[in-house]
């Protein structure tokens, strides 16, 4: 389908005796930000390192921002962004060699490159701190400069992975709201959270549950399925039928 | 009585920066309390546990846990407090069973002595005990580093953002472990980024560039909130964000779960009807809802700057 940036069916994931990755089916549409929801150990990790070229199924297909991840997981790398809270950027390196490192490992030219530098220090007002280490920034401007960074070569997908995690409610909505924008210009965000109000944000958020997708919809209509008021009761639902114990 | 009393503590890391923490007056938490500290990075929080764990010493001012000075009785405050610092800090090429023993031995301990204390949650981990610490999940990783902390019977627990990368039912999980523990007189210092953490503790502190900016009970700080706040929903939730920024009754707008939240400004001449006619009428929003609500701690601390 045309209108859809991921695309799986059946995925699975084996290691040895143990199903990580449960026969998921799913698909993510163009410009929707999609919750990638579930309780640590659930398979999240693993299927998200099969949708970015990092793991090989054990079975299953799909397809991520065109290319199909069993045979062109090299041509999803280039073509996706990357963002966790757990590493984004380098400290001990400029603002403007951060942006100049991704951009190259991202594969865009040395001319464009320079162009859409240029263009970010503007927009995020950081053109007076081009040559500030990333470690001396405040941690609300690391975080719009790692996402502004992990969009730099503009894939048509950037995968969250907890990207708020340790995060005080302040800075986490403003983070939501550089996701917001992104989104309004095209971009298709797939995020993990353990904040249920941030699943709130999202068009739509499967839940995983030992490795399989248990609910998959927008969280309106999760909740009016489920009977409940917010996605936090959902996920007690679900996580209390988990047989695995992480 | 007190726990914990802290009195004008301050530490700067190199000259001509603002201290880390600059704790002026007096500040005393009691014997079995629960007490949070919230408040955005960088504010000095996890300094101030540093300092109180005995790890850094203070540039000026002191503090005493159970009456011993941090500086003068260090040793002997390390055999009665227990800390789960805010990264992963056992060994991850040890077994879970081998960790735990370790952190025994340290203090002279067997760990059947203590296994009243760690049992609901050692129990969960059993079924690893021989898995290598570090190949353990996120949840797992921390209640194995919460039963390292409590394996001398610590009087005072100080945990620095415990539920950080945890789901929500481990942190619920651990939640009902810490109200058993204050249960049998332990002291508890806990940060979080939870606002739903913060409302479990007896009294909060918001910390901001190292000062205690109130420190009260939640109950407490959210009576205080003394502005018109309002719950709005459309079918448009980005459009309307900077829509209701967009008019001047507002002060300030910000997303909260399925809905926006707005403050009013204090000399607005409207209420939750009047911008609902708005919001329909001149911005074309459809499937409007309005209504006026009270204050979460989460509102406040989304306030908190302004003041």
């Amino acid at each position: 389908m045309d209108n859809c940036v991921i695309e799986v069916e059946h995925l699975t994931k084996r290691f040895g005796d143990f199903t990580a990755v449960d026969d998921i089916t799913f698909s993510v549409r163009k410009g929707e930000i999609f919750g990638f929801l579930g309780a640590n150990g659930a398979g999240k990790t693993t299927a998200m390192r099969m949708l970015t070229g990092l793991s090989f199924p054990t079975s299953g297909r799909g397809q991520v921002a065109g290319f199909d991840i069993r045979t062109q997981s090299e041509m999803i790398k280039k073509h996706i962004g990357y963002m966790s809270q757990k590493f984004a950027l380098y400290g001990d390196l400029t603002v403007k060699d951060n942006m100049e490192l991704f951009a190259g490992i991202y594969g865009v030219s040395r001319r464009e490159a320079g162009k859409r530098i240029g263009e970010l220090l503007e927009r995020l007002s950081l053109a007076g701190e081009r040559n500030t280490m990333v470690r001396e920034l405040p941690q609300g401007w690391k975080q719009k400069l790692a996402f502004s960074v992990s969009i730099i070569h503009r894939p048509g997908i950037v995968f969250l992975d907890e990207p708020t995690g340790g995060v005080d409610p302040a800075a986490r909505r403003q983070f939501w709201e550089l996701i917001y924008e992104a989104v309004d210009e095209g971009i298709t965000a797939f995020v993990t959270t353990h904040y249920m109000d941030e699943a709130e944000y999202c068009n739509r958020i499967s839940m995983m549950v030992d490795g399989r997708i248990e609910a998959l919809d927008s969280p309106s209509a999760l909740k009016k399925e489920y009977g409940v008021s917010s996605v936090a009761e959902i996920f007690d639902i679900l996580a209390r039928g988990a047989k695995r114990t992480e | 009585m007190d726990s914990i009393v802290i009195h004008n503590l301050r530490k700067s890391y190199g000259k001509g920066r603002l201290p880390a923490v600059d704790l002026a007056g007096e500040y005393r938490i009691g014997k079995g309390e629960m007490f949070g500290i919230i408040g955005p990075d960088g504010a000095g929080k996890t300094t101030l546990f540093r300092m109180l764990a005995t790890l850094v010493s203070p540039e000026s001012g002191k503090a005493e846990i159970e009456g011993l000075d941090i500086v003068k009785d260090y040793r002997k405050i390390r055999t009665i407090l227990g800390y789960m610092p805010d990264r992963f800090s056992l060994y991850p090429d040890l077994s879970v069973k081998e960790n735990l023993e370790f952190f025994a031995s340290v203090f002279g301990q067997s760990i059947d002595r203590n296994s009243s204390l760690i049992e609901n949650i050692y129990c969960r981990l059993r079924p690893f005990e021989n898995r290598m610490a570090g190949k353990l999940s996120g949840g797992m990783k921390q209640k194995l580093a919460l039963c390292c902390s409590l394996i001398h019977s610590p009087s005072v627990l100080f945990l620095d953002e415990p539920t950080t990368g945890v789901d929500p039912s481990s942190r619920r999980e651990l939640w009902e472990n810490l109200a058993h523990l204050k249960a049998n007189g332990m002291t508890i210092v806990v940060s979080t980024a939870y606002m739903d953490e913060a409302d479990r503790c007896d009294r909060v502190a918001m910390m901001k560039e190292g000062k205690f900016l109130a420190v009260d009970s939640p109950r407490a700080i959210v009576s205080k909130f003394d502005r018109k706040l309002i719950s709005v929903r459309s079918d448009e939730m980005f459009r309307l964000l900077n829509d209701l920024r967009s008019m001047d009754v507002v002060e300030k707008c910000y997303t909260f779960g399925d809905s926006h939240h707005m403050v009013l400004k204090p000399d607005a001449r409207t209420d939750a009807g009047g911008i609902a006619s708005v919001l329909e009428q001149d911005f074309g929003h459809r499937n409007v809802s309005v209504s006026e609500i009270s204050a979460t701690l989460e509102d406040c601390y989304m306030n908190l700057e302004d003041k």
